[in-house]
């Protein structure tokens, strides 16, 4: 059946919906929907703009089995208005992160699957705190030890406050068609010109907000191949290796972002990025296959880090 | 937006276990059915959200067809438009109640 070769291990993750992408990755039939499509808990504003609504705003919540470890998740449906954070669709992912900050029965790990473009614009108050109260609440669940996971490998990547979400969590899993980034392409071209960021030029695109540059300059930790089991296998290996969320994981963290801030500040494309980074042949990074990328990117040491 | 209601008799009621399911996702060009196994014996009711107003007639056919074909007694659906077209609304009804039929 359809439903199937969607979610088997080998259907690809950019390709899915946020539903598909739940059942792909959780172990079988593990899955509870908190405020699942019935309950119609929806916005309260599209119908104003005479957009239509979804009937769970875009983001799904609930709880299931990774590996046979109970789990927390969130996914963003980023073909429903780009997966953006409004009144409800924020709400719910920032409920579902205050719950295991406070709840020490629930499962202490949340997977956040992102695929936003970052604040919807109809609802973009709501939006933004939206963002800043997630983004306080992931702080604060990891002091309180949750173990909070971002995966990025969708078709909106992960944008404005997506992507500093994305930045909060406590380990990040990125696929090589996954983006993350604050301004879009898009935005940075209107404000600063072509000249600064060709937003047509896919390529360039990729290469600078692309999962391969986030994981090579230590932006992500791990490197997923884009299938289910791809982003299965790189979320049970970085829920082994969770950092510690205190003052000395901050500082080392400070002190890697601004030696990276050195040493790669003044180059102007990635490439050359990733020449300093070590990498003999650069300009084969893009048209290398997953597995070989992601052992690549295991032996770079600015991929690597105990900081964040 | 428009809301459109119909109402119909199935031949049958829809076998199978599932009390609820969705399938699609409201984006251009496609559309989100939640189907619900909530009403007595073979009554099947259809409310549709749409943004496009002026399709009434299409969307009555379409909606008569999915009942004629796979008598959906005792199904309440509800759809949110995103601009589908007839082949893709008649398309996801089918999986939807294909999905409900599951065991």
């Amino acid at each position: 059946m359809m439903e199937d070769t969607a979610t088997s291990g080998r259907a690809s993750w950019f390709q899915a919906t946020a539903r598909q992408r739940l059942a792909g990755l959780l172990d079988p039939h593990s899955f509870t929907e908190f405020l699942g499509p019935s309950e119609r808990v929806q916005s309260p504003h599209l119908h104003l703009f005479d957009l239509p609504s979804s009937f769970d705003d875009g983001v799904v919540i609930g709880r299931g089995k990774l590996d046979g470890k109970d789990v927390l998740v969130a996914a963003q449906e980023g073909q429903f208005m780009g997966g953006t954070f409004a009144e409800v669709s924020g709400a719910k992912m920032v409920g579902l992160v205050r719950a295991a900050r406070d709840h020490k029965d629930l499962p202490q790990t949340v997977l956040l699957l992102m695929d936003s473009g970052g604040v919807r614009l109809q609802e973009a108050n709501a939006g933004e705190l939206a963002v800043a109260e997630l983004m306080r609440a992931i702080v604060q669940a990891r002091s309180a030890g949750v173990a909070v996971i971002a995966l990025v490998g969708g078709r909106a990547g992960a944008f404005g406050g997506a992507g500093l979400t994305t930045a909060t969590c406590s380990r990040v899993v990125v696929s090589g068609q996954g983006r993350i980034a604050v301004s879009g392409p898009e935005v940075i071209e209107t404000n600063e010109g072509v000249e600064e960021f060709d937003a047509a030029n896919k390529a360039l695109v990729w290469s600078v907000d692309g999962g391969k540059n986030r994981r090579l300059i230590g932006g992500a930790d791990a490197f997923a191949e884009d299938s289910m089991e791809g982003f299965r296998a790189a979320a049970k290996a970085v829920l082994a290796q969770v950092p510690a969320f205190d003052l000395e994981t901050m500082q080392a963290e400070q002190e890697r972002l601004a030696a990276r801030q050195k040493r790669l500040g003044a180059c102007d494309d990635a490439v050359s990025m990733w020449r300093i980074l070590g990498i003999e042949d650069p300009e084969a990074i893009r048209d290398m296959d997953g597995k070989n990328f992601a052992a690549l990117a295991n032996s770079i040491k600015e991929a690597n880090h105990d900081a964040r | 937006m428009q809301t459109l209601r119909f109402t119909h008799k199935a031949k049958s009621r829809l076998p199978g276990k599932k009390d609820e399911a969705i399938i699609g996702v409201v984006a251009s060009g496609n559309l989100e059915i939640l189907l619900e196994r909530v009403l007595p014996g073979t009554d099947c009711e259809v409310e549709i959200a749409t943004p496009l107003r002026g399709y009434e007639e299409t969307w009555k056919a379409v909606v008569a067809e999915f009942v004629e074909r796979s008598s959906p007694g005792g199904l309440r659906i509800s759809i949110n438009d995103g601009g589908a077209r007839p082949d893709t609304v008649y398309l996801r009804l089918i999986q939807g109640s294909a999905l409900m039929g599951a065991e």
